[in-house]
Parts: C-alpha cells; structure tokens; sequence
C-alpha cells in the first residue's frame, strides 16, 4: 500500500493506491454524487450520475481506482450538466410522484435532486405505466420509481446464498423483478435492508413505510446552514412603483396559493411593496393591467386551462410555474400512465356509485373538454422560472418573487428546498 | 450443468416446447444452484426465447427501415390477415405467433422473414397468404424457405481481390509451420489490419496483449453477430468462405496460444449452422483443427459454435462474452480489456469474422500483397454490404479509398439523397459528401450503407434507427436507456410537425450527453445519427419546423390533446 498523488479539477489529492475515486475523492474532501455505487460492491456503473473524466476520458467514477498522475475532472459546467440531465432522465423515465411516496424525505435520488438543485426536469415526462406488485410476503416493488440501479439484485440475497432479484426483459422495458419464493426466504431485517439499500421508493416493507413524520426524516434538514442560491432567475427591472402580480391555479389544488399566503409577517411588506391583479385572492377575473410576474399553481388538464395560460404569458412579463403541478403535471399527472378513455370511464360510467344507463360523462359546449393528459407548463408556453415543491415552501416563493422584482441575490434555506 | 452452457442448453428446450416452461426454468435453476429469477432474467433479456407457449411456426418480420421502405407495413398487415394472429401477441394460437424482430441480414432481399430460422425473402402480400396457405397445409418451412444466395456483386480485378479469390483449404495453415508466433503477428502488424467489425482496433496489438497475458488459459472468439442494420457481409463470408474464417481463428490461436475457440454465431443465422459445423468438421479430419495441428508440437485449438438468440448488443465484445458465459448481454463496465479479463476471467480476443477471413488471406497472400492495396492506413478491401435504392443490391468487394460517389455508382442508386455508412450507429452523409473516401484517413465504415433516394423521408429513417436502439439496449444504463426514449419522443415529435429549432438545440443538446455518458459504444453512437442529420439536413429540418412567437416558444396541438376526449362523448353518447 502506498500513497500515490492524482488531480481532481486541477488540485493535488493524495490516496492509497488503487481506491475507488469515489471514496478517494471524498478523503480528500471532493463530492461525487452517486447512486448505484455501494462501497464494497463490485461497480456496477449502471446509474451514470457520478460521470467524471479521467484523463480525458468520460467514464463511471464508480468504476475508477486511482492511480498516480491519474488527471480527473468532477465540477466542469459540462459534467456537472450531464450529471444532472442523467438525474432528470431517471425522473422522466419512472412515475416519481414525490408528494405521494412512502420514501419521500428518506429518498436518496430525491435528495440528489435538491443537491443538484433541480428545479425541473429539461426532458418531458414519459408517463409509461409501470407495475406495482405486492405478491412478495413482505416486500412491495413498485416499478414506478425503480431506477434499474442493480443495487438490489447485487445486494440481496437470501441467507443461503439465493438472488432475490434480477433484470428481466431488456431495452427500455428492462425492469427489476422478484423472486416470490426466495422473497419469502428473508427475515424482516433481511427485508428492511432491501428497503434500505433501495434509493428510491421502489422496495417497500409492509407496513413499514410512512414511519417517521415530516422533519424527522433523513434527508429532510440537510447540511446545517447550507443555503441553496436562487440562481438563473430572470432579472426583470420595472419602472412601476408599485409591482403588479397576477395568480391561478390551473389544475392544481389551491395548495400552492394556500403557502403563498404563509409567509407570515412577510405578507405585511408585500402589501407595501405590490399589488395583486387578475388573482383568486383578489377575485379579478380579468387582466386589467399589465403585470410583472404571473405565479401559476397547477398544469394543465383541460382546454380552459391553457386558455388561461396562454391569457397569463400575453399579459405577465415574468412567468413562474409554482409548485410540482405547474412544473411537470404533479398529482394530477397520475391519470396520464392511463387512457383517458378508461380513466373517463372509471370515473363517471363504472364506479360503485353510478347506477348503470344513469349517469353520463359531462360533457357541454360551455364546459371545457379534458384533454388527453395532464400536460406541464412549459408544454405550452414559456416559463421563466421554476419553483418546486408540493407545496413550495412559503419563503422559497417569497425569495424568488422579490429576486425577480429587487435584482438582489437571495437564499433560501435548505429545508425550503422541496419536492413534497 | 456448466453455466456457460446455458444458452445452447435453453435453445433445447425453446426448440422442444415452442417456448421455455416454468418447469424447466425451476430445473435449470436447481442445477445450477441460483434463484428463479436469476435464470427468467437470462431467458427474457434473449428476444427468441418465449416465456409463454407458441404456435408451431414462429415467423419473425424484419423491421429495419430498408423492410419498412420495401413494403413492411402491408406484409405485416398480410400476415396478421392469413394467419388471424396479432404482432407481438402471445394469442394461443397453434399454428402461428408473429414478432417483430431487428434486422435478419437479408437487407439485399427486403421485406424478408424468418419461419422457423429458415429465411424467406422479397415478401409481398400474395407470396405471404400462399406461404401461410401451404403452412396450414401441413408443407415444411424448409421445403418452401428461399435459399438468399450472397449476391457477390462487385470485386475488384483478381490481382487485387482479398476476400472472393479462389480458397484452397488450409493455403493459409501451412505458412504456420516455418513461421514463429512472433513472426506471423508482424505480418499481421505489417499489414495494419485493424478490427472489421466496426471499432477499428489494430488487431496485431489485441492479439499481441493476449499473446503476452500469463492467464493460464486463452480463448479465440469470432464474433459472428453482426446485428446492425443493414449489414449482412459476414454472411457472405460464412456461407461462401467459412474456411478462410476457420483459418483465421487457428492463425490467431496460433499466435496467442489459445486452446479453445468458439463462434458466437446470431441465431438470424441459423441456416447456416449445419454449413459451418461441416466445415468444421472437415478441418478437423483433416487435422487443421484438433491435436498437434498441422503437425506442430502441442499446438492444440478446437472451436465450437455457439448460438446467439437475438440481441444486437452481443455484437459489443464484452457483451458478447457474458453472453457465452450464459448470462444477459450486459456490456461489461470498462475497467479491462478481455486480453485481460475475458471469457471466464481468461485472457480473450474477440474479432469480426471479416478480420478473420482476412489476416488468413494475409498469411496465405503475404503482407506485400496488402501494404499495395488501399490507403496509408487502411490496408486491403473491405467488403461491404449496400442495400436501399439502388439497383443492384449486395455484397461489394472494394479497395480501400473508394470513394461514395463510385460506389454509388457501381450499385446504380437511383438519385441518392441520405446514405447511411456503417448502420444506424454509424453517420449520415448528404449529397454533398459523395467524394469522400471509404477509408481511415476519412470515412470509416464497417460494412452497412444504405441508400435512400429523395424520396425518402428523414424523420422516418431516424425514428426507425431510434426505435432500434430504444428496443436493443441492454437496459442496464440510464441514457442509453432512458435517453433513447426521450429522443423516441422528441422524433414522434417532429413527425407530427410540432417542432422548433428549440428542439433541434435540444436534440443537440441531449445527443451529446447521451453520448458522453453512456456506459458502451451502443449507447455512445446511438445518437450520432440524429445529431448529425440536423445539420446536413438543414434544408429537409427547416421545411419540416415551425417559427414560433418568443413567448408562446412551444407549438401545442390542441386538436390532438382533446381527441381522446372527444372521441370518448361520441362513444358513450346514447
């Protein structure tokens, strides 16, 4: 064992030879963010999200041993943007419907998220319905939120040595499957770990899942005193006095306008400082002035809403979609993995309380049609700023409101940073 | 049972049943001491491996774009006519079950099939309700297939020809005798062959690795799995040559000191099985393969041919060997070399059946012979495989440095508009490039060009070439995986007209991280097609993109979005 000498973004590190660079790098004080990668596993360089360049060359950081002189690049623009397009692929790619998962808050790709500050996601959502199967004894796999990182499959295993899950099928229907007969082999702490070592929601335990309140869970608080900057918000310099606001909610819940109006004392100097136009908080139904920022709470899912949208963009210099809905389609976005048809169906002909040739699915010249799914803002018109959350967090809105108006740089705190 | 003979081992059973039980799943499972899942997850990832029980005949349509340009759809719709059954669909039925499958290597006789692995070729709606019609009837697939002869249609004068000359078996053997294996690897090295699969690796410096590895035991691999669209020229070489391939892996067990040899051989290729294990067969009575080859002390090598059963990405070298070794086709992480850690964890060298058939021809015809022939660093002839739009469609025997415009011109393309050098992971040229030159220094190709006249629409080549990739991806990997998916959209996208030159930024954009981190050379290159036709294409993308006002920046279809919907009230109306 000897201690050899390597460059990560040009700064002398110092390791044993032969160590991973992902812990090599983090001895020497540098962060690579991984996901499949597990300490004593044979890499498996299956999730990506820790690409680096070594000498050059991109490759898995997961799956490098350091050696002398080795040149390795982390933190360029350029990996630190691919690093976070992987991780929005992985959020495209499955149903992660934060605000509803039993993981959220002890999520590790969730957390990643907000390490990267990931306010959206570049890519449009996939919405491939995907299984949740709760045959296994104790173990519910729930194909939504699975990131095929092989974690599982390389990790647990029954206690006479059997495989408990694999691949199966390939291309984009590669999905992780289970054993049920070697399922049943595992002990409840067998089981929990698999849970455990899950990075998303994906493997649940029975019964076990929704055990610790909001706050309380691992990645909830953060770092202490981290704060996240509100970078590449839209600067927007305004002759008016006063500072016009517009807001709505689309297909949303009021959720969002319920956090606004958290703000607390905040809400005192917001009254001196702007006034609230077109706005359910006002009940405007009509634009009668031109705006500088439109706040918009929820996507769209019908042809009233774009309309609406379309009214905000014409009349809003700065346009921010507010919340998990407005961003990507949120909750109401569950119905796009199933046909409108059957979702129309289930609802107004078929459910339990609708009597057979009794009930129809409403349908009017005045009211408007549903459309085929649940499409996010930025769908349908530009959108200047994101500001995540399910609901976003009452001051996060607040500082970016005020980042826009005042040209000042704000923080927030890192558990104002959320997805649920 | 040895797990590395999983694969020849549920091909057994796939050809007993017509599909692989669950019993017989449970039986390997306890043979081989794993879970269940471990052994479904084998059998699911291999596209000709059933889980559920089919027909009689199993019929697998080509879907490359020279089939959808050839008549795909109508045959498609003709078979799921005659034989009432659905693509795709497990339906119980006893006679027949159809699938969909990557390009058979038939490209020169589009749209072409597989009935039972036995090929039939220029389908048309009438020649399939006759061929179905005989089906029911109780005739043979065999007795009715097409045999696709490897339409040789072009070699350079013979002075010059490398591959398609006159073959004596064993010419190439008996230079082995008075020649060290440090002396055939410089001739190797002196001719500059480079891997003809398509990655281009010097083959003298991959064999000298191997050569020079203490693994206790060595292995010779020819990869004969060549899955990309639109190439079918190692067929040529298997069907008319294959002992020319045979003496190459002897050459290259000679020069390594391997003692085993295996073809990994794509199951499309099933027809020709019998012809190279008689081959086989031959070498080794009449002792080129064996004991004491050729007299030589101690050289010993033997080869066995093991089938493949329908996954592109085995083509990749490490994938290929997880694959002999009885597991998914997963690419390997990059971390070494299989002349370091190969087959079994023994030192490995993979190579294309064209860089067999060729460093025999090196040995037998000499280096002088090469360093004449080609370009400064591409020595030789290449054959390739053309298919699309032209006249004649085929195999080509040419010189190195050929330029596209002569090309085209030898195989008579009618108003060339989009060739496609080396498949869909290769690169697009437009009309402009035609003087460029087959070669190293300029425009490798690996053996596929397809040619599509004006006619032909871009979005439809591209989406196909997605679709390919989305659907052989090994799936281990995000981009590849997730990437192609989201590009799958993207293109779908164009198609119906709702794109802005914001989308080509972001096809850009995505292409290149998709490139830059994937974990192999499939997710690597699955891009570079698209990427590249944005700007060679411009003309094609302008016309078929929309100006959009800055702030609305998206087109939305409305009428599409409230199709459904409208659709649903008109249905449930009473």
């Amino acid at each position: 064992m000897k201690n050899i000498s390597f460059t990560i973004d040009g700064r002398e590190c110092t390791s044993v030879k032969g160590e991973n660079l992902i812990e090599a790098a983090r001895q020497n004080g540098i962060f690579i963010p991984t996901l499949c990668h597990f300490k004593h596993l044979n890499p498996i360089g299956s999730c990506r999200v820790c690409t680096v360049k070594v000498n050059g060359r991109t490759l898995a950081g997961c799956t490098i041993d350091v050696e002398e002189g080795m040149d390795i690049e982390v933190n360029t623009p350029e990996l630190l943007d691919a690093r976070k397009a992987i991780l929005e692929m992985m959020f495209v790619e499955g149903n992660h419907f934060c605000p509803s998962c039993e993981k959220s808050g002890d999520c590790k790709m969730q957390k990643l998220g907000y390490e990267m500050g990931m306010r959206f996601t570049r890519f449009p959502h996939l919405f491939v319905d995907r299984i949740v199967d709760a045959r296994p004894e104790r173990i519910v796999v729930n194909q939504n939120r699975c990131i095929k990182c092989k974690r599982c499959i390389e990790e647990v295993i029954t206690t006479d040595g059997y495989k408990v899950f694999n691949f199966t099928n390939k291309g984009n229907e590669t999905k992780v499957s289970i054993d049920y007969e070697q399922e049943a082999k595992l002990s409840d702490a067998q089981a929990e770990q698999a849970m455990h070592i899950c990075p998303t929601g994906s493997i649940l335990v029975k019964g076990k899942s929704f055990s610790k309140p909001f706050g309380d869970r691992q990645f909830d608080l953060g770092p202490k005193g981290k704060m996240i900057r509100l970078n590449e918000v839209k600067k927007y310099k305004t002759t008016n006095k006063k500072k016009r606001i517009a807001t709505t909610s689309l297909a949303g819940c009021f959720g969002c306008h319920m956090s606004l109006l958290d703000i607390d004392l905040g809400i005192l100097d917001l009254i001196e400082l702007v006034e609230f136009n077109k706005s359910p908080i006002t009940d405007i139904k009509k634009f009668t002035q031109r705006c500088d920022i439109g706040l918009i709470e929820g996507g769209c899912c019908n042809t009233d809403n774009i309309e609406v949208l379309r009214e905000f963009r014409k009349n809003c210099d700065v346009l921010v979609s507010v919340g998990e809905c407005a961003i990507w389609g949120g909750v109401p976005a569950i119905r796009n993995t199933v046909p409108l048809e059957e979702c129309l169906k289930e609802t107004y002909l078929n459910s339990i309380t609708s009597e057979e040739n009794e009930t129809i699915i409403p349908n009017h010249e005045d009211i408007p049609k549903i459309l085929n799914k649940v499409y996010p803002n930025r769908e349908i018109v530009a959108i200047d700023y994101h500001i995540p959350g399910c609901p976003p967090n009452a001051n996060h809105i607040w500082n970016v409101v005020k980042s826009i108006l005042f040209e000042e740089e704000y923080s927030i705190a890192y558990p104002e940073f959320k997805y649920d | 049972m040895k797990r590395s003979r999983l694969l020849p081992h549920l091909w057994e059973i796939q050809n007993n049943y017509g599909y692989i039980p669950d019993h017989s799943i449970t039986e390997i499972s306890q043979k081989l001491n794993v879970s269940k899942i471990e052994i479904e997850s084998v059998v699911s990832f291999y596209h000709f491996f059933h889980l559920k029980p089919t027909g009689k005949y199993i019929i697998y349509l080509n879907n490359s774009i020279i089939s959808e340009y050839k008549g795909f759809r109508e045959v498609k719709a003709a078979f799921e006519k005659e034989t009432g059954c659905t693509f795709g669909v497990y339906d119980k039925n006893p006679l027949f079950t159809l699938f969909e499958t990557s390009c058979i290597g038939l490209s020169d006789f589009e749209p072409a099939a597989l009935i039972n692995f036995h090929p039939f070729t220029d389908l048309t709606p009438e020649k399939v309700k006759t061929i179905i019609n005989q089906l029911k009837s109780g005739v043979y697939p065999e007795e009715i297939a097409n045999n696709p002869v490897s339409k040789i249609q072009y070699t350079p004068e013979y002075s010059k020809t490398v591959f398609f000359r006159n073959y004596t078996i064993g010419n190439s053997l008996k230079v082995l005798k008075n020649n060290s294996a440090d002396e055939i690897l410089e001739k190797i090295s002196l001719s500059k062959l480079d891997g003809h699969g398509g990655a281009f690796f010097p083959t003298a410096t991959k064999w000298e690795y191997c050569k020079n590895s203490n693994s206790e035991q060595k292995i010779v691999i020819c990869n004969a799995d060549e899955g990309e669209p639109g190439t079918f020229k190692d067929k040529s070489l298997l069907r008319n040559l294959p002992g020319l391939v045979i003496e190459g892996m002897i050459i290259a067990a000679y020069v390594t000191g391997a003692e085993k040899g295996y073809i990994y051989l794509r199951a499309e290729y099933k027809y020709l099985l019998k012809k190279l294990e008689d081959t086989l067969k031959e070498f080794e009575e009449k002792g080129f393969l064996g004991e004491n080859i050729f007299g030589i002390n101690n050289f010993n090598f033997s080869i066995r041919v093991v089938l493949g059963a329908g996954a592109y990405v085995c083509g990749a070298e490490t994938a290929l060997i997880e694959s002999l070794e009885g597991k998914r086709g997963e690419p390997r992480v990059r971390k070494y070399f299989p002349t370091e850690y190969g087959y079994l964890g023994y030192s490995t060298i993979v190579n294309n059946v064209e860089t067999f058939a060729k460093a025999a021809r090196i040995i037998e015809l000499g280096t002088d012979f090469f360093t004449n022939l080609g370009t400064e660093k591409s020595k030789g002839t290449k054959i390739l495989s053309i298919s699309g739009d032209v006249a004649k469609p085929g195999i080509y025997e040419v010189e190195w440095g050929i330029t596209v415009q002569e090309i085209l011109d030898l195989c008579q393309a009618t108003s060339p508009y989009f060739i496609q050098i080396s498949g869909p992971s290769g690169e697009c040229i437009n009309n402009k490039e035609f003087e460029r030159k087959i070669c190293k220094e300029d425009l490798l190709c690996g053996g596929s060009i397809m040619v599509f006249n004006k006619s032909r629409g871009v979005f439809k080549i591209l989406r196909n070439f997605i679709q390919f990739f989305k659907t052989e991806s090994c799936g281990a990997c995000t981009p590849c995986r997730a990437g192609n998916q989201i590009l799958y959209e993207k293109i779908r996208k164009f198609e119906r007209g709702l794109c802005s030159q914001v989308d080509i930024d972001e096809v850009k954009n995505w292409g290149n991280i998709i490139k830059l981190t994937s974990r192999c050379g499939l997710g690597q290159f699955s891009t570079n097609t698209f990427i590249m036709a944005l700007d060679k294409f411009q003309d094609y993308f302008s016309l078929k993109t929309v100006e959009v006002n800055k702030n609305l920046n998206v087109e939305f279809d409305m009428e599409s979005a409230t199709y459904d919907y409208d659709e649903v009230i008109k249905n449930t109306q009473h």
